[in-house]
């Protein structure tokens, strides 16, 4: 079941000095729902981090309304908001000599008693934490021996310990490679759905965030924020005016973004299927512009799909046979240097 | 791992009443274990040269060591924890400074403005030395501790401490250049630390304040552990930063205070012990880190002055030499293990 456990209305977040106030944003209406992951994205200094500071009570609001379950955050006391709220943040926990399981075993601590000892029910769910990240064999290793990836994991793992209704996340996917950033935005997206908890979190890995969240949350310095799941943002153009930048085009097809290429170059590529589609992108990247509807008497055959060969049809020589885009690139460029820029557009040497 | 750590606990245990025996044993004048048991059972038959030997002067020595070690390596393990910095020790925050301050003001200014030499006054300068160097002490505390509720970062806390030193030292060397001769040599032969200047019923008074103050500072276990994870975490946990701040700071000072005003400062027993410890037990969890600094702590405070004093020696050596001479090495080998450790994993 959606719910709306987070309602944001008319907020200014910022700082506030003693001679001058330094406002981020203000005019923020929202709301996030449980059972679902929201993705807060923008650039560098746009007021992400203030926003999710402000959010987990770090830092007070300088005006509007934070409610949180129908109740606005600053009548929690902190240990009430302990059990409703919990973080994983971007500082890395430099924490020596402590093994996963007692790391998870904090996040307890705002239900255990006056040493903080677990009971037996305590280090059921701490168990059952570790296990929803798939982290059981971490379990006894020491948390200085972790991995980036493994470690985040770790703490996605103490703040379900936690047991909290919201989880706030500050860029979890910083500093981890490839494979791992796709598999902790699953895991949380999982863990979204689930769990029905509420899950925020900001980040800058883009095409992931579009890929796998339920709502993306823009923040801009001139528009505002704006809200929706990906697919709405795309259809009314609010991602492409978003990230409106030389070098970067969003393909309304995909529904992603791309690398912008200008190209210098035309070039009639023939074929279909994969073969066909990598072959337009390695062109492509090397500013020449390659499809079936451009007109050319130089063009390239991509063949059968079973076998890896390209045929490359000079306007004038026999056709050669390539094992790889790599080789076809190389009698590309060839080409392209020793006729120059007079064979592309529209040869009509015939 | 459970029985591993309990079977350690009670080997350090063992070597506190090992090592507390020994002090009795050993000094510059030979007395027979039977003796010593004899002595300590309130017996009458042996000479009343050993008796005040041991009652007077070894007992309320190695007890004073006992407790001083146990206090200054409970603070220093609240000090890293709080500032975060394997650095961080009793001396770091500047508040035994504050204490030589406080002593320095009494010893060197009673000689040029009093016309009395304070070393000649017995007794009551011996309390008036305390008391002053808790004053120092705890003014400087109670600077940091209003800077901390005033300054985020622990850094710039610790900065701030180590500032607070320097400062402390500069007024000293002033004082100093317009002390007399004999002040000054008090003054140094209080800065070089001893576990053997408290007499009588000033030992049973650190002893009792001790007793108490240690157990209180166990109170902080759960805050400390939290502390562990850093300010973001600890508070999204319900941890109030500020107060944390306040009671672990407070603690660790009073702790240091008193030591210092009662053995001089006495250096490298703080930063060591919970280095050793956490080398020892593998853990950061504060559970079982306080008992065992709290039991090293005393053991490596009676083994130094068992080396202070060791037999054939004329006279004893200073202890702030000992402690540090077997402190330094401590800390040197711990960070060098885990380096290795590290690589291996």
């Amino acid at each position: 079941m959606k719910n709306e456990t987070i309602h944001l209305s008319s907020l200014s977040i910022g700082y506030a000095g003693k001679s001058n106030t330094k406002v981020v944003a203000t005019g923020i209406e929202a709301g996030i729902n449980s059972g679902e992951l929201t993705c807060l994205l923008g650039a560098n200094g746009v007021g992400k981090s203030t926003l999710l500071r402000t959010l987990s009570a770090f830092q007070p609001k300088l005006s509007g309304k934070i409610l949180i379950q129908g109740k606005d955050i600053s009548d929690y006391t902190d240990s009430e908001l302990s059990t409703i709220i919990s973080v994983v943040l971007t500082e890395k926990c430099d924490v020596r000599n402590m093994t996963v399981d007692e790391l998870v075993g904090l996040g307890r601590s705002p239900y255990t008693g006056f040493w903080g000892s677990l009971s037996v029910d305590d280090r059921e769910i701490v168990k059952h934490s570790i296990e929803m990240v798939k982290a059981e064999g971490l379990t006894h290793r020491m948390v200085h021996t972790l991995s980036d990836g493994e470690r985040q994991k770790v703490m996605i793992a103490k703040a379900l310990a936690q047991e909290t209704p919201v989880i706030f996340l500050d860029e979890p996917t910083a500093f981890l490679d490839f494979p791992s950033k796709v598999e902790m935005m699953q895991l949380l997206h999982r863990l979204s759905r689930e769990t029905g908890k509420t899950i925020f979190l900001s980040t800058h890995d883009l095409e992931l965030a579009l890929q796998i969240a339920d709502k993306i949350w823009l923040m801009d310095k001139t528009n505002g924020l704006m809200i929706g799941t990906p697919e709405d943002l795309s259809l009314n153009g609010s991602l492409s005016n978003f990230f409106a930048r030389k070098g970067i085009v969003f393909d309304r097809e995909t529904g992603l973004f791309r690398v912008d290429n200008t190209h210098t170059s035309e070039l009639r590529l023939v074929g279909h299927g994969q073969k066909y589609s990598m072959a337009r992108k390695a062109l492509q990247r090397n500013g020449i512009l390659a499809g079936r509807s451009v007109e050319s008497s130089f063009f390239i055959e991509t063949g059968e799909l079973k076998n890896t060969e390209y045929i490359i049809h000079p306007s004038e020589d026999e056709s050669i046979n390539v094992a790889s885009i790599e080789e076809m690139l190389e009698v590309v460029e060839k080409y392209f240097k020793t006729f120059g820029e007079n064979n592309n557009v529209g040869d009509n040497d015939f | 791992m459970k029985r591993h750590t309990t079977l350690i606990m009670l080997l350090i245990v063992a070597s506190i009443f090992f090592f507390f025996l020994l002090n009795l044993l050993l000094g510059s004048v030979h007395i027979p274990l039977l003796s010593v048991c004899n002595i300590l059972m309130g017996g009458n038959e042996e000479s009343v040269i050993w008796e005040n030997i041991i009652l007077k002067s070894r007992v309320p020595q190695a007890l004073t060591a006992l407790v001083a070690g146990a206090g200054l390596a409970i603070s220093g393990l609240q000090m890293q924890t709080v500032f975060r910095n394997p650095l961080a020790g009793p001396s770091v925050l500047g508040i035994s400074s504050g204490a030589s301050l406080g002593v320095a003001f009494v010893v060197l200014l009673s000689g040029s403005l009093g016309g009395v030499a304070l070393s000649n006054l017995g007794y009551f300068g011996e309390v008036a030395l305390s008391i002053a160097a808790i004053a120092g002490a705890l003014s400087v505390m109670a600077l940091i501790v209003y800077v901390s509720q005033k300054v985020k970062g622990n850094v710039t806390l610790l900065i701030i401490g180590v500032m607070i030193g320097y400062v402390a030292s500069a007024i000293i060397g002033v004082l100093k250049y317009f002390s007399v001769e004999e002040d000054i040599r008090a003054y140094v032969i209080w800065g070089l630390g001893s576990f053997s200047r408290v007499s009588g019923d000033q030992m049973m008074l650190f002893v009792c304040i001790m007793a108490i103050l240690v157990p209180l500072s166990f109170l902080l276990i759960k805050t400390l552990n939290l502390l562990l994870l850093g300010d973001g975490y600890a508070r999204n946990l319900g941890l109030n930063i500020k107060r944390a701040r306040l009671l672990v700071i407070t603690c660790s000072g009073v702790l240091v205070a008193i030591v210092t005003a009662y053995c001089g400062p006495i250096m490298f027993l703080g930063l060591a012990v919970p280095h050793l410890c956490r080398a020892i037990f593998h853990t950061s969890d504060h559970r079982i880190l306080m008992p065992a600094v709290l039991f090293t702590g005393a053991s490596l405070a009676l083994i130094c002055n068992l080396i202070a004093r060791m037999p054939g020696l004329e006279g004893a050596l200073p202890v702030n030499s000992v402690t540090a001479l077997v402190g330094a090495p401590i800390v040197a080998s711990v960070l060098f293990r885990k380096r290795k450790n590290e690589l291996n994993e």
